[in-house]
């Protein structure tokens, strides 16, 4: 039960990595390597608010998330539609993207190290223990928990219910087809980038109650997205989150039952495995 | 550049009135630097590696310069962002030698990259004068190459330390005799854990957790979990920067409480001790300085002064004095002679913000090597021949 727990708790924490750039990906069809990035901004912005004005991550969030919509509807309308317009196949718009955006990384993280230094940053927020079940867990990763779990159905509701979201998924499915019904195809590809951007900095903010970061840490972050994403099913926002759960269930089942050096060879072997059986993810469509 | 060595030239030219003389004896000094400022080391070179060098040159050039025979020379600093790849070191150390005509090239930061560009170093006849390297293969590497120089410590000298105190507490009925030991698995842990092994045993200690977890593992509350039900009396982790405050955390957090808490690299940076403030206290970790001598003192006023903010309570001061070496090396020589300036610190002895230093055998052997958090400052509680270390105290639990 606390293995499961645990794992659960893990499996939050990684969905709040990848959702955006499967936001990104899957609807923009951006494979936006600078993802990481996104949220190492994001969670500079809660550090500093924090031990600025002792301002709570989830208030930080108010502010950050819109501020990553923003700034990733810029990046998208003035940096990545030229690459989209120009591109021939989907093939040839990710190969760009790929370039561009490994590009933009690079200038975040300059950014980043210029504003607040290359130094590691932590705070100690609710980092208290929360007792379930007789085991002790921490406060902070519970409350970024449920803030992943209410976005996921946040995202879900609104991806499957509203009339926006139903848009998006068009697009997704489609690009060519979407705009043959009407559907303004740039800018719903804009939105999701955008939304994709402010679901990753909302997310940086969570995840810096309790990891330690610094400016060029992102890419880590960016490459767990990418493995989450792909495991999914690229398009499907309920593969990320059921592959971000698989995930953490299994790292913490190997850590706990095997042995903690062979979590990342499981996380791995769990690639592999989808890559060989499932290429197009957990949810994905076969390429018809 | 061009216009401030013009500017430098003309002044002196003017002050000895011999304009125009093919003496233009007063020149900048050009000192290279080679470490990361983006990739996985980043983090630790910005607070250990880069604020100690901008210190120091701040420091020497606004005294003038160094002295020469030839005259004052102020430090012209060439920066280079090695990206954490050594790769990259060795090709700007070759840069520097090379386009920068760089008269001596500061020692990169970490053991990996030092070791690296070793060979390059040792080409140009830059002296190396290391202080960020742990490594027990001191004596091969100082006998292959004859310009390096060690001061940090050796790895054994860190596991030994670490079994010492443990041993000491145990002797004094403080402790119990079961350890669990946990390493990120790097070669920086493992080599680690590999040392302790053996001498944790031989000290008559029973091991009852022993793991790695990979670099960058995101969640360690299995790694605590597992500690905590082997029912340790010592809890030793060989660890890195972000792994160094994921365990405590989660240690904080499980209630893991044991009498001695060791946490490696990190555990002496200031960051750490503003995260977890008062649950600091009693956590023993790699490093330790002496806080309290005059040089010291100074030292942590003038990085406070320089670069905004306090140095860490380990690496930052063996940093400076490993600067403090070779500005004191290359005034006794008086020279830009790099041999003259290498063979000059294998045969004298140091005056540095951490004491005497001696590099003869081109290895410094007095190093801090356990300190432990206690009133808020990182002090050092062992040492291979260093004064002034505090009395270690029992961690309070959590």
């Amino acid at each position: 039960m606390d293995l499961i727990i645990v794992g659960l708790l893990l499996g939050g924490t990684y969905a709040l990595m990848a959702l955006g750039l499967q936001l990104q990906y899957g609807v923009a069809r951006i494979m936006n390597l600078a993802n990481g990035e996104v949220l190492v901004a994001g969670a500079f912005g809660a550090f500093w608010f924090y031990t600025g004005a002792k301002l709570s991550p989830f208030v930080t969030v108010l502010v950050v998330a819109p501020a990553a919509f923003v700034v990733n509807w810029a990046i998208y309308r003035y940096l990545l539609q030229p690459l989209v317009r120009r591109a021939k196949s989907r093939g040839h718009l990710e190969v760009d993207s790929i370039l561009a955006t490994f590009g933009l990384a690079f200038v975040f993280v300059g950014i980043m190290l210029a504003v607040f230094g290359g130094e590691y940053f932590s705070y100690s927020y609710l980092e208290t223990a929360f007792v379930l079940l007789g085991e002790r867990y921490a406060l902070n990763r519970i409350a970024a928990f449920a803030a992943s779990i209410l976005l996921c159905g946040a995202l879900a509701f609104w991806l499957n219910s509203t009339r926006a979201g139903l848009t998006l998924r068009a697009v997704a499915v489609n690009p060519a087809s979407a705009g043959l019904v009407g559907i303004n195809v740039p800018r719903v590809s804009a939105q999701a980038f955008a939304i994709g951007g402010a679901v990753t900095a909302a997310g940086g903010a969570m995840l810096s109650m309790f990891l330690t970061f610094d400016a060029s840490i992102g890419v880590i972050f960016t490459l767990k997205a990418l493995i989450i994403v792909i495991l999914g099913g690229v398009g499907d926002i309920r593969g990320t989150i059921v592959a971000a759960f698989i995930l953490g269930l299994a790292e913490t089942a190997v850590a706990t039952l095997l042995d903690p050096g062979l979590t990342l060879a499981a996380a791995y072997l769990l690639f592999i495995a989808i890559l060989l059986f499932r290429p197009q993810g957990l949810f994905g469509r076969r390429p018809s | 550049m061009q216009r401030r060595l013009f500017m430098s030239v003309a002044a002196v030219a003017v002050a000895t009135g011999t304009i125009g003389m093919s003496q233009a004896n007063a020149k900048d000094i050009v000192i290279g630097a080679v470490a990361p400022k983006t990739g996985p080391l980043a983090a630790g070179a910005a607070i250990t590696h880069w604020p100690n060098i901008k210190l120091w040159v701040e420091t020497v050039n606004a005294r003038g310069g160094l002295k020469l025979k030839s005259g004052m020379a102020k430090i012209k600093l060439i920066e280079y962002d090695d990206r954490t790849n050594p790769g990259e070191t060795i090709k700007a150390v070759q840069r520097l030698a090379t386009q920068d005509k760089a008269n001596f090239v500061l020692a990169p930061y970490s053991t990996g990259l030092n070791l690296a560009a070793a060979p390059i170093f040792a080409r140009y006849g830059y002296p190396q004068i290391t202080s960020t390297s742990i490594t027990d293969k001191v004596g091969p590497l100082t006998k292959r190459y004859s310009g390096i120089f060690f001061t940090l410590g050796t790895t054994t000298g860190f596991a030994g330390a670490v079994a010492d105190i443990l041993k000491k507490l145990r002797d004094d009925g403080k402790i119990g005799k079961r350890i669990a030991m946990v390493n990120v698995a790097d070669a920086f842990g493992i080599e680690l854990a590999n040392a302790a092994r053996p001498i944790f045993k031989k000290a008559g200690f029973e091991i009852v957790y022993d793991k790695s977890y990979p670099l960058g593992t995101q969640d360690l509350s299995p790694v605590i979990k597992g500690a905590k039900a082997a029912n340790p009396d010592a809890f030793v982790a060989w660890s890195y920067p972000p792994d160094t405050f994921g365990l405590t955390a989660q240690a904080k957090i499980q209630g893991l409480n044991v009498k001695a808490f060791y946490t490696a690299v990190a555990t002496a940076f200031p960051v750490f001790g503003a995260k977890f403030g008062k649950a600091a206290e009693g956590i023993l970790g790699a490093g330790g300085i002496n806080p309290d001598t005059p040089e010291m003192k100074a030292y942590i006023a003038a990085h406070k002064k320089v670069t905004g903010k306090a140095p860490d309570y380990w690496a930052s001061a063996v940093m400076y004095a490993s600067l403090q070496v070779l500005e004191q090396a290359i005034e006794a020589v008086g020279s830009t002679d790099r041999k003259a300036v290498t063979d000059y610190i294998k045969n004298n002895t140091f005056d540095t913000v951490i004491g005497k230093m001696d590099l003869r055998t081109q290895n410094n052997d007095k190093f801090w090597t356990v300190g432990q958090w206690q009133n808020g400052v990182f002090y050092g509680v062992a040492s291979t021949g260093r004064d002034g270390a505090k009395p270690i105290q029992l961690k309070p639990d959590w």
